[in-house]
Protein backbone atom coordinates (compact mmCIF):
# COMPACT_ATOMS: atom_id res chain seq x y z
CA UNK A 1 0.00 0.00 0.00
CA UNK A 2 1.36 3.39 -0.98
CA UNK A 3 1.44 5.81 1.92
CA UNK A 4 -0.18 9.19 1.47
CA UNK A 5 1.32 11.65 3.91
CA UNK A 6 -0.86 14.67 4.67
CA UNK A 7 0.67 15.73 7.96
CA UNK A 8 3.38 18.16 6.85
CA UNK A 9 2.48 20.57 9.64
CA UNK A 10 3.68 17.95 12.12
CA UNK A 11 6.92 17.46 10.26
CA UNK A 12 8.31 17.01 6.77
CA UNK A 13 10.76 14.57 5.28
CA UNK A 14 14.29 15.80 4.68
CA UNK A 15 14.53 16.23 0.91
CA UNK A 16 17.44 14.73 -0.98
CA UNK A 17 19.27 17.97 -1.75
CA UNK A 18 19.24 18.85 1.95
CA UNK A 19 20.36 15.40 2.98
CA UNK A 20 23.15 15.40 0.40
CA UNK A 21 24.38 18.76 1.61
CA UNK A 22 24.47 17.53 5.22
CA UNK A 23 26.34 14.26 4.63
CA UNK A 24 29.84 15.70 4.32
CA UNK A 25 29.45 17.46 7.64
CA UNK A 26 29.01 14.13 9.39
CA UNK A 27 31.74 12.28 7.56
CA UNK A 28 34.42 14.79 6.55
CA UNK A 29 33.91 18.34 7.73
CA UNK A 30 33.19 17.34 11.27
CA UNK A 31 35.16 20.09 12.99
CA UNK A 32 33.98 21.95 16.05
CA UNK A 33 33.26 25.55 15.10
CA UNK A 34 35.12 26.71 18.21
CA UNK A 35 38.36 24.97 17.16
CA UNK A 36 41.10 27.12 15.71
CA UNK A 37 42.35 24.54 13.22
CA UNK A 38 41.30 24.29 9.65
CA UNK A 39 38.49 21.76 10.20
CA UNK A 40 36.99 23.95 12.87
CA UNK A 41 37.35 27.13 10.89
CA UNK A 42 35.84 25.60 7.77
CA UNK A 43 32.81 24.52 9.71
CA UNK A 44 32.55 27.93 11.34
CA UNK A 45 32.67 29.67 8.00
CA UNK A 46 29.84 27.53 6.66
CA UNK A 47 27.73 28.10 9.75
CA UNK A 48 28.22 31.86 9.45
CA UNK A 49 26.98 31.64 5.87
CA UNK A 50 23.77 30.00 7.09
CA UNK A 51 23.31 32.78 9.64
CA UNK A 52 23.60 35.31 6.83
CA UNK A 53 21.19 33.38 4.67
CA UNK A 54 18.57 33.27 7.41
CA UNK A 55 18.96 36.99 7.97
CA UNK A 56 18.57 37.66 4.29
CA UNK A 57 15.46 35.52 4.05
CA UNK A 58 13.88 37.44 6.92
CA UNK A 59 15.26 40.83 5.86
CA UNK A 60 16.93 41.07 9.25
CA UNK A 61 19.16 44.14 9.13
CA UNK A 62 20.11 44.49 12.75
CA UNK A 63 19.67 41.02 14.22
CA UNK A 64 21.59 38.03 15.53
CA UNK A 65 20.79 34.42 14.67
CA UNK A 66 20.98 32.08 17.67
CA UNK A 67 20.86 28.43 16.71
CA UNK A 68 18.83 26.25 19.07
CA UNK A 69 17.46 22.72 19.20
CA UNK A 70 14.21 23.80 17.54
CA UNK A 71 11.02 25.76 17.89
CA UNK A 72 10.34 24.70 21.45
CA UNK A 73 13.71 25.87 22.71
CA UNK A 74 13.62 29.10 20.73
CA UNK A 75 10.23 29.97 22.18
CA UNK A 76 11.36 29.12 25.70
CA UNK A 77 14.52 31.18 25.27
CA UNK A 78 12.63 34.12 23.83
CA UNK A 79 10.17 34.34 26.69
CA UNK A 80 12.03 33.09 29.75
CA UNK A 81 15.31 34.54 28.57
CA UNK A 82 13.77 37.93 28.10
CA UNK A 83 11.79 38.20 31.32
CA UNK A 84 14.65 36.84 33.43
CA UNK A 85 16.99 39.43 31.94
CA UNK A 86 14.56 42.30 32.53
CA UNK A 87 13.35 41.76 36.06
CA UNK A 88 11.70 45.14 36.48
CA UNK A 89 8.92 44.38 33.97
CA UNK A 90 6.67 41.50 34.85
CA UNK A 91 3.90 41.39 32.29
CA UNK A 92 3.72 39.57 28.96
CA UNK A 93 0.97 39.26 26.36
CA UNK A 94 0.31 36.17 24.27
CA UNK A 95 -2.72 34.82 22.43
CA UNK A 96 -4.94 31.94 23.49
CA UNK A 97 -3.98 29.90 20.43
CA UNK A 98 -0.21 29.82 20.80
CA UNK A 99 1.64 26.54 20.51
CA UNK A 100 1.94 24.63 23.78
CA UNK A 101 5.58 25.59 24.14
CA UNK A 102 4.55 29.24 24.47
CA UNK A 103 1.39 28.60 26.50
CA UNK A 104 3.09 26.35 29.00
CA UNK A 105 6.05 28.68 29.31
CA UNK A 106 3.58 31.45 30.13
CA UNK A 107 1.81 29.25 32.70
CA UNK A 108 5.18 28.42 34.22
CA UNK A 109 6.02 32.11 34.56
CA UNK A 110 2.62 32.84 36.10
CA UNK A 111 3.50 30.42 38.87
CA UNK A 112 6.64 32.46 39.45
CA UNK A 113 4.67 35.64 39.92
CA UNK A 114 4.61 37.04 36.40
CA UNK A 115 1.42 38.37 34.89
CA UNK A 116 0.21 37.00 31.55
CA UNK A 117 -2.55 38.39 29.35
CA UNK A 118 -4.09 35.79 27.04
CA UNK A 119 -5.62 37.58 24.08
CA UNK A 120 -8.90 36.22 22.77
CA UNK A 121 -9.29 35.31 19.14
CA UNK A 122 -12.36 35.46 16.94
CA UNK A 123 -14.10 32.51 15.24
CA UNK A 124 -11.39 32.36 12.59
CA UNK A 125 -8.54 32.65 15.05
CA UNK A 126 -7.56 36.30 14.61
CA UNK A 127 -6.58 38.41 17.59
CA UNK A 128 -8.27 41.76 18.10
CA UNK A 129 -5.69 44.50 17.53
CA UNK A 130 -7.64 46.90 19.73
CA UNK A 131 -7.59 44.43 22.59
CA UNK A 132 -3.85 44.03 22.08
CA UNK A 133 -3.32 47.76 22.20
CA UNK A 134 -5.42 48.10 25.34
CA UNK A 135 -3.62 45.25 27.08
CA UNK A 136 -0.17 46.83 26.82
CA UNK A 137 0.82 48.62 30.00
CA UNK A 138 3.89 50.08 31.71
CA UNK A 139 4.96 46.68 33.07
CA UNK A 140 4.65 44.93 29.72
CA UNK A 141 7.95 43.62 28.45
CA UNK A 142 6.86 41.40 25.58
CA UNK A 143 4.08 40.63 23.12
CA UNK A 144 4.37 37.13 21.66
CA UNK A 145 1.90 36.29 18.90
CA UNK A 146 2.43 33.40 16.52
CA UNK A 147 2.42 34.01 12.79
CA UNK A 148 0.61 30.94 11.41
CA UNK A 149 -1.38 28.79 13.78
CA UNK A 150 -0.34 25.16 13.55
CA UNK A 151 -3.87 23.78 13.82
CA UNK A 152 -6.20 26.10 11.96
CA UNK A 153 -3.72 27.99 9.78
CA UNK A 154 -4.74 31.51 10.79
CA UNK A 155 -2.12 34.05 9.67
CA UNK A 156 -1.99 36.98 12.06
CA UNK A 157 -1.28 40.44 10.72
CA UNK A 158 2.32 40.76 11.89
CA UNK A 159 2.74 44.18 10.34
CA UNK A 160 -0.09 45.71 12.35
CA UNK A 161 0.99 43.96 15.53
CA UNK A 162 4.54 45.18 15.01
CA UNK A 163 3.32 48.71 14.50
CA UNK A 164 1.41 48.68 17.78
CA UNK A 165 4.37 47.20 19.65
CA UNK A 166 6.70 49.82 18.26
CA UNK A 167 4.37 52.67 19.20
CA UNK A 168 3.90 51.31 22.68
CA UNK A 169 7.59 50.49 23.03
CA UNK A 170 7.26 46.83 23.91
CA UNK A 171 9.21 43.99 22.34
CA UNK A 172 7.51 41.81 19.74
CA UNK A 173 8.23 38.10 19.36
CA UNK A 174 6.58 35.82 16.84
CA UNK A 175 6.63 32.03 16.50
CA UNK A 176 6.93 31.48 12.76
CA UNK A 177 7.62 27.74 12.73
CA UNK A 178 4.68 27.06 10.44
CA UNK A 179 5.07 30.01 8.11
CA UNK A 180 8.82 30.42 7.60
CA UNK A 181 9.63 30.23 3.85
CA UNK A 182 5.92 29.82 3.08
CA UNK A 183 4.75 33.35 3.83
CA UNK A 184 6.39 36.73 3.55
CA UNK A 185 8.21 37.73 6.73
CA UNK A 186 10.15 40.97 6.85
CA UNK A 187 11.63 41.79 10.24
CA UNK A 188 12.26 45.42 9.30
CA UNK A 189 8.89 46.12 7.73
CA UNK A 190 6.98 44.20 10.42
CA UNK A 191 9.09 45.56 13.27
CA UNK A 192 9.80 42.12 14.71
CA UNK A 193 12.32 42.01 17.55
CA UNK A 194 12.49 38.26 18.04
CA UNK A 195 11.40 35.41 15.78
CA UNK A 196 11.33 31.64 16.21
CA UNK A 197 11.94 29.38 13.22
CA UNK A 198 12.87 25.73 12.76
CA UNK A 199 13.98 23.33 10.05
CA UNK A 200 11.79 20.26 10.30
CA UNK A 201 8.70 21.95 8.90
CA UNK A 202 10.56 23.03 5.76
CA UNK A 203 12.17 19.76 4.64
CA UNK A 204 15.21 20.15 6.88
CA UNK A 205 16.33 18.01 9.80
CA UNK A 206 14.64 17.78 13.19
CA UNK A 207 16.29 19.17 16.30
CA UNK A 208 17.50 22.44 14.81
CA UNK A 209 15.95 25.86 14.89
CA UNK A 210 16.86 29.43 15.55
CA UNK A 211 15.84 32.42 17.57
CA UNK A 212 16.62 35.58 15.66
CA UNK A 213 16.87 38.60 17.94
CA UNK A 214 17.47 42.28 17.44
CA UNK A 215 20.89 43.51 18.49
CA UNK A 216 20.89 45.02 21.94
CA UNK A 217 18.19 42.76 23.38
CA UNK A 218 19.32 41.11 26.61
CA UNK A 219 18.48 37.48 27.26
CA UNK A 220 19.32 35.25 30.20
CA UNK A 221 20.51 31.98 28.69
CA UNK A 222 18.70 28.75 29.49
CA UNK A 223 21.89 26.77 28.88
CA UNK A 224 25.07 28.00 30.49
CA UNK A 225 28.43 26.78 29.34
CA UNK A 226 31.13 27.64 26.88
CA UNK A 227 29.48 30.83 25.74
CA UNK A 228 28.47 29.76 22.26
CA UNK A 229 25.90 31.69 20.25
CA UNK A 230 26.87 35.10 21.66
CA UNK A 231 26.59 33.63 25.14
CA UNK A 232 22.85 33.06 24.72
CA UNK A 233 23.00 29.33 24.10
CA UNK A 234 25.99 27.24 25.02
CA UNK A 235 26.77 23.88 23.51
CA UNK A 236 28.82 22.69 20.55
CA UNK A 237 27.01 23.68 17.39
CA UNK A 238 25.10 21.01 15.52
CA UNK A 239 26.89 21.76 12.27
CA UNK A 240 25.30 19.15 9.96
CA UNK A 241 21.83 20.21 11.10
CA UNK A 242 22.65 23.89 10.66
CA UNK A 243 23.93 23.18 7.15
CA UNK A 244 20.70 21.27 6.43
CA UNK A 245 18.64 24.12 7.86
CA UNK A 246 20.42 26.54 5.54
CA UNK A 247 19.77 24.39 2.51
CA UNK A 248 16.13 23.83 3.49
CA UNK A 249 15.46 27.55 3.19
CA UNK A 250 15.50 27.17 -0.60
CA UNK A 251 13.26 24.11 -0.79
CA UNK A 252 9.78 25.60 -1.00
CA UNK A 253 9.41 27.56 -4.21
CA UNK A 254 6.83 30.15 -5.24
CA UNK A 255 5.35 27.52 -7.57
CA UNK A 256 5.07 25.03 -4.71
CA UNK A 257 3.16 27.57 -2.67
CA UNK A 258 0.81 28.34 -5.53
CA UNK A 259 0.24 24.63 -6.07
CA UNK A 260 -0.51 24.03 -2.38
CA UNK A 261 -2.96 26.92 -2.26
CA UNK A 262 -4.81 25.59 -5.30
CA UNK A 263 -4.96 22.08 -3.86
CA UNK A 264 -6.03 23.38 -0.47
CA UNK A 265 -8.87 25.42 -1.97
CA UNK A 266 -9.94 22.51 -4.14
CA UNK A 267 -10.05 20.19 -1.13
CA UNK A 268 -12.00 22.64 0.99
CA UNK A 269 -14.58 23.00 -1.76
CA UNK A 270 -14.88 19.26 -2.38
CA UNK A 271 -15.08 18.22 1.26
CA UNK A 272 -17.65 20.84 2.22
CA UNK A 273 -19.71 19.91 -0.81
CA UNK A 274 -19.51 16.14 -0.46
CA UNK A 275 -19.71 15.77 3.32
CA UNK A 276 -22.77 17.60 4.63
CA UNK A 277 -21.78 17.15 8.29
CA UNK A 278 -18.44 18.92 7.74
CA UNK A 279 -17.43 22.43 8.65
CA UNK A 280 -14.20 24.29 7.94
CA UNK A 281 -12.31 25.61 10.94
CA UNK A 282 -10.07 28.63 10.56
CA UNK A 283 -10.18 31.44 8.02
CA UNK A 284 -10.84 31.35 4.29
CA UNK A 285 -8.55 34.30 3.72
CA UNK A 286 -5.17 34.89 5.34
CA UNK A 287 -4.77 31.20 5.82
CA UNK A 288 -1.50 29.28 5.70
CA UNK A 289 -1.03 27.80 2.22
CA UNK A 290 -0.93 24.14 3.28
CA UNK A 291 -3.40 23.96 6.18
CA UNK A 292 -6.88 22.44 6.28
CA UNK A 293 -8.92 21.80 9.39
CA UNK A 294 -12.41 20.35 9.55
CA UNK A 295 -14.98 19.52 12.14
CA UNK A 296 -17.32 16.60 11.56
CA UNK A 297 -20.54 16.44 13.52
CA UNK A 298 -21.54 13.30 15.43
CA UNK A 299 -18.21 11.48 15.10
CA UNK A 300 -14.75 11.50 16.57
CA UNK A 301 -11.57 12.69 14.92
CA UNK A 302 -9.48 9.90 16.35
CA UNK A 303 -11.68 7.31 14.69
CA UNK A 304 -11.32 9.09 11.36
CA UNK A 305 -7.55 9.27 11.81
CA UNK A 306 -7.23 5.58 12.66
CA UNK A 307 -9.36 4.40 9.78
CA UNK A 308 -7.43 6.60 7.37
CA UNK A 309 -4.20 5.29 8.85
CA UNK A 310 -5.33 1.74 8.16
CA UNK A 311 -5.83 2.81 4.56
CA UNK A 312 -2.33 4.27 4.41
CA UNK A 313 -3.18 7.94 4.86
CA UNK A 314 -1.54 10.03 7.59
CA UNK A 315 -3.34 13.05 9.03
CA UNK A 316 -3.71 14.56 12.47
CA UNK A 317 -6.54 15.29 14.91
CA UNK A 318 -7.22 18.25 17.06
CA UNK A 319 -8.93 15.93 19.46
CA UNK A 320 -8.15 15.75 23.11
CA UNK A 321 -8.73 12.03 23.10
CA UNK A 322 -5.81 11.44 20.79
CA UNK A 323 -3.27 12.99 23.01
CA UNK A 324 -2.22 11.12 26.04
CA UNK A 325 -3.44 13.83 28.34
CA UNK A 326 -7.14 14.25 27.55
CA UNK A 327 -6.59 17.97 27.85
CA UNK A 328 -9.14 20.00 26.00
CA UNK A 329 -7.98 21.37 22.70
CA UNK A 330 -7.16 24.98 23.51
CA UNK A 331 -7.41 26.22 19.92
CA UNK A 332 -10.88 24.72 19.39
CA UNK A 333 -11.87 26.19 22.70
CA UNK A 334 -10.58 29.64 21.80
CA UNK A 335 -12.44 29.78 18.48
CA UNK A 336 -15.68 28.88 20.24
CA UNK A 337 -16.16 25.23 19.35
CA UNK A 338 -18.14 23.60 22.17
CA UNK A 339 -16.43 20.77 24.01
CA UNK A 340 -18.82 18.10 22.84
CA UNK A 341 -17.93 18.94 19.24
CA UNK A 342 -14.22 19.54 19.67
CA UNK A 343 -13.55 15.83 19.43
CA UNK A 344 -14.66 15.74 15.82
CA UNK A 345 -11.75 17.73 14.43
CA UNK A 346 -9.07 16.67 11.96
CA UNK A 347 -6.15 18.59 10.48
CA UNK A 348 -4.79 17.91 7.01
CA UNK A 349 -1.59 19.60 5.90
CA UNK A 350 -0.12 19.53 2.43
CA UNK A 351 3.45 19.35 1.22
CA UNK A 352 5.39 20.21 -1.89
CA UNK A 353 5.14 16.58 -3.00
CA UNK A 354 1.36 16.37 -2.55
CA UNK A 355 -0.44 15.64 -5.82
CA UNK A 356 -4.00 16.17 -6.96
CA UNK A 357 -4.29 12.41 -7.33
CA UNK A 358 -3.38 11.91 -3.67
CA UNK A 359 -5.90 14.47 -2.52
CA UNK A 360 -8.60 12.78 -4.61
CA UNK A 361 -7.83 9.40 -3.04
CA UNK A 362 -7.90 11.03 0.36
CA UNK A 363 -11.25 12.73 -0.23
CA UNK A 364 -12.80 9.55 -1.55
CA UNK A 365 -11.69 7.54 1.50
CA UNK A 366 -12.67 10.32 3.86
CA UNK A 367 -16.21 10.38 2.50
CA UNK A 368 -16.53 6.62 3.01
CA UNK A 369 -15.12 6.68 6.52
CA UNK A 370 -17.18 9.65 7.66
CA UNK A 371 -20.30 7.96 6.36
CA UNK A 372 -19.47 4.71 8.15
CA UNK A 373 -18.84 6.46 11.46
CA UNK A 374 -21.85 8.71 11.08
CA UNK A 375 -24.08 5.70 10.46
CA UNK A 376 -22.73 4.16 13.64
CA UNK A 377 -23.32 7.23 15.77
CA UNK A 378 -26.39 7.52 18.00
CA UNK A 379 -26.32 11.30 17.67
CA UNK A 380 -26.80 11.42 13.91
CA UNK A 381 -29.89 13.31 12.98
CA UNK B 1 2.11 13.16 22.57
CA UNK B 2 2.67 9.45 22.35
CA UNK B 3 0.80 7.30 19.94
CA UNK B 4 -2.08 5.39 21.36
CA UNK B 5 -1.46 1.75 20.62
CA UNK B 6 -4.48 -0.49 20.15
CA UNK B 7 -4.46 -4.28 20.14
CA UNK B 8 -5.21 -6.26 17.00
CA UNK B 9 -8.59 -7.28 18.40
CA UNK B 10 -9.54 -3.66 19.06
CA UNK B 11 -8.65 -2.76 15.50
CA UNK B 12 -10.66 -5.67 14.09
CA UNK B 13 -13.78 -4.72 16.03
CA UNK B 14 -13.23 -1.05 15.27
CA UNK B 15 -13.01 -1.62 11.52
CA UNK B 16 -15.71 -4.29 11.37
CA UNK B 17 -18.01 -3.83 14.34
CA UNK B 18 -20.55 -6.53 15.10
CA UNK B 19 -24.22 -5.91 15.85
CA UNK B 20 -24.21 -2.28 14.92
CA UNK B 21 -27.52 -0.50 14.58
CA UNK B 22 -30.88 -0.10 16.30
CA UNK B 23 -33.60 -2.53 17.39
CA UNK B 24 -37.14 -1.33 16.77
CA UNK B 25 -39.43 -1.84 19.76
CA UNK B 26 -36.50 -2.85 21.93
CA UNK B 27 -37.33 -4.34 25.33
CA UNK B 28 -34.60 -2.35 27.00
CA UNK B 29 -32.48 0.61 25.96
CA UNK B 30 -29.37 1.95 27.67
CA UNK B 31 -27.93 5.37 26.87
CA UNK B 32 -24.82 6.73 28.47
CA UNK B 33 -21.95 8.91 27.52
CA UNK B 34 -19.73 11.86 28.01
CA UNK B 35 -19.84 13.96 24.84
CA UNK B 36 -17.04 16.20 26.13
CA UNK B 37 -14.80 13.14 25.98
CA UNK B 38 -16.33 12.26 22.67
CA UNK B 39 -17.99 9.02 23.72
CA UNK B 40 -21.70 8.31 23.59
CA UNK B 41 -23.14 4.80 23.49
CA UNK B 42 -26.65 3.37 23.09
CA UNK B 43 -27.46 -0.33 23.57
CA UNK B 44 -30.74 -1.97 22.50
CA UNK B 45 -31.95 -5.34 23.86
CA UNK B 46 -34.48 -7.88 22.70
CA UNK B 47 -35.31 -10.33 25.51
CA UNK B 48 -37.05 -13.70 25.35
CA UNK B 49 -38.20 -15.92 28.21
CA UNK B 50 -37.23 -19.54 28.14
CA UNK B 51 -37.74 -21.94 31.06
CA UNK B 52 -38.26 -19.06 33.50
CA UNK B 53 -35.04 -17.49 32.30
CA UNK B 54 -34.70 -14.19 30.47
CA UNK B 55 -32.30 -14.44 27.63
CA UNK B 56 -30.74 -11.76 25.41
CA UNK B 57 -32.05 -12.79 22.04
CA UNK B 58 -30.71 -9.81 20.18
CA UNK B 59 -28.50 -6.85 21.00
CA UNK B 60 -27.43 -3.87 18.94
CA UNK B 61 -25.42 -0.76 19.56
CA UNK B 62 -24.85 2.76 18.28
CA UNK B 63 -21.70 4.55 19.32
CA UNK B 64 -20.02 7.84 18.76
CA UNK B 65 -16.44 7.71 19.85
CA UNK B 66 -12.92 6.57 19.43
CA UNK B 67 -11.68 3.11 18.56
CA UNK B 68 -11.89 2.09 22.22
CA UNK B 69 -15.52 3.08 22.53
CA UNK B 70 -16.51 1.44 19.26
CA UNK B 71 -14.61 -1.81 19.83
CA UNK B 72 -15.90 -2.24 23.40
CA UNK B 73 -19.45 -1.74 22.12
CA UNK B 74 -18.97 -4.37 19.48
CA UNK B 75 -17.24 -6.76 21.87
CA UNK B 76 -19.92 -6.62 24.55
CA UNK B 77 -22.62 -7.48 22.06
CA UNK B 78 -20.64 -10.60 21.14
CA UNK B 79 -20.10 -11.52 24.78
CA UNK B 80 -23.69 -11.32 25.97
CA UNK B 81 -25.73 -12.40 22.99
CA UNK B 82 -27.57 -15.56 24.06
CA UNK B 83 -26.71 -15.11 27.72
CA UNK B 84 -29.24 -14.74 30.54
CA UNK B 85 -29.75 -11.30 31.98
CA UNK B 86 -28.26 -12.47 35.25
CA UNK B 87 -25.09 -13.56 33.54
CA UNK B 88 -24.94 -10.43 31.42
CA UNK B 89 -25.35 -8.22 34.45
CA UNK B 90 -22.13 -9.57 35.91
CA UNK B 91 -19.97 -8.40 33.02
CA UNK B 92 -17.75 -5.46 33.93
CA UNK B 93 -16.00 -2.81 31.84
CA UNK B 94 -12.76 -4.49 32.80
CA UNK B 95 -13.94 -7.85 31.45
CA UNK B 96 -14.70 -6.21 28.12
CA UNK B 97 -11.27 -4.59 27.95
CA UNK B 98 -9.69 -7.93 28.79
CA UNK B 99 -11.53 -9.70 25.99
CA UNK B 100 -10.06 -7.12 23.62
CA UNK B 101 -6.55 -7.90 24.87
CA UNK B 102 -6.50 -4.67 26.80
CA UNK B 103 -7.02 -0.99 26.09
CA UNK B 104 -4.49 1.86 26.29
CA UNK B 105 -4.49 3.10 29.91
CA UNK B 106 -5.76 6.55 28.97
CA UNK B 107 -8.81 4.94 27.36
CA UNK B 108 -9.78 2.93 30.44
CA UNK B 109 -11.54 5.82 32.19
CA UNK B 110 -14.00 7.30 29.80
CA UNK B 111 -14.10 5.27 26.63
CA UNK B 112 -14.56 1.91 28.34
CA UNK B 113 -18.23 2.17 29.23
CA UNK B 114 -19.95 -0.64 27.32
CA UNK B 115 -20.73 -2.73 30.42
CA UNK B 116 -22.27 0.30 32.12
CA UNK B 117 -24.47 0.92 29.11
CA UNK B 118 -25.53 -2.71 29.01
CA UNK B 119 -26.51 -2.57 32.69
CA UNK B 120 -28.42 0.60 31.94
CA UNK B 121 -30.33 -1.26 29.21
CA UNK B 122 -31.05 -4.20 31.53
CA UNK B 123 -32.21 -1.75 34.19
CA UNK B 124 -34.53 -0.17 31.65
CA UNK B 125 -35.94 -3.58 30.81
CA UNK B 126 -36.51 -4.41 34.49
CA UNK B 127 -38.09 -1.00 35.05
CA UNK B 128 -40.61 -1.73 32.37
CA UNK B 129 -41.50 -4.97 34.20
CA UNK B 130 -43.46 -3.94 37.23
CA UNK B 131 -41.83 -4.00 40.64
CA UNK B 132 -38.44 -4.89 39.44
CA UNK B 133 -35.85 -2.32 40.28
CA UNK B 134 -32.13 -2.85 40.30
CA UNK B 135 -29.15 -0.77 41.17
CA UNK B 136 -25.54 -0.81 40.09
CA UNK B 137 -22.44 1.34 40.26
CA UNK B 138 -21.19 2.87 37.05
CA UNK B 139 -17.46 2.38 36.72
CA UNK B 140 -16.59 4.53 33.70
CA UNK B 141 -15.88 8.20 34.22
CA UNK B 142 -18.54 10.58 32.97
CA UNK B 143 -17.08 13.84 34.08
CA UNK B 144 -13.34 13.70 33.58
CA UNK B 145 -13.37 15.66 30.34
CA UNK B 146 -15.78 18.34 31.52
CA UNK B 147 -13.48 20.53 33.49
CA UNK B 148 -10.51 22.02 31.80
CA UNK B 149 -7.48 20.50 33.36
CA UNK B 150 -4.87 22.77 34.81
CA UNK B 151 -1.84 22.88 32.59
CA UNK B 152 1.64 22.77 34.08
C1 LIG C 1 3.81 26.81 15.77
C2 LIG C 1 4.83 25.89 16.32
N1 LIG C 1 5.66 26.32 17.28
C3 LIG C 1 6.61 25.51 17.81
C4 LIG C 1 6.76 24.21 17.40
C5 LIG C 1 7.80 23.35 18.06
O1 LIG C 1 8.92 23.20 17.27
P1 LIG C 1 9.98 22.02 17.53
O2 LIG C 1 9.28 20.76 17.21
O3 LIG C 1 11.09 22.32 16.57
O4 LIG C 1 10.42 22.11 18.94
C6 LIG C 1 5.91 23.73 16.39
C7 LIG C 1 5.98 22.36 15.88
O5 LIG C 1 6.03 21.36 16.49
C8 LIG C 1 4.92 24.58 15.86
O6 LIG C 1 4.07 24.16 14.93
Amino acid sequence: MKQIYLDYAATTPVVKEVYDEMKDYFLKNYGNTSSLHILGQNADEKVEKVREKIKQKLNAKDHKVIFTSGGTESNNLAIKGLVYANKEKKHIIISKIEHDCILKTAKFLEKQGYEVTYLNVDKEGFIDLKQLEKSIKKETILVSIMHANNEIGTLQNLKEIGKICKEKKVLFHTDACQSFTKEKIDLEEFNIDLITINAHKIYGPKGIGALVIKNGIKLTPLLHGGGHEYGFRSGTLNVPAIIGFGKAIDVISKEDIKKMIDLRNYMIKEILKKIPTSKLNGPTENRLCNNLNFLFNYIEGESILLQLDMEGICISTGSACSSNTLETNHVANAIGIPKDKANGIIRISLGIETTKEETDIFIEKLIKIVKRLTDMSPLTK
Amino acid sequence: MQNIKYSKKVKEHFLHPHNMGKIKNADGIGKLGNPACGDVMYIYLKIIKKNEKEIIKDIKFQTMGCAAAISTSSMITDIVKGKTLEEAFKITNKDVAKELDGLPPIKMHCSNLAADVLKEAIKDYYNKQKNRKIKYEKTACYKCCDSKKEMD
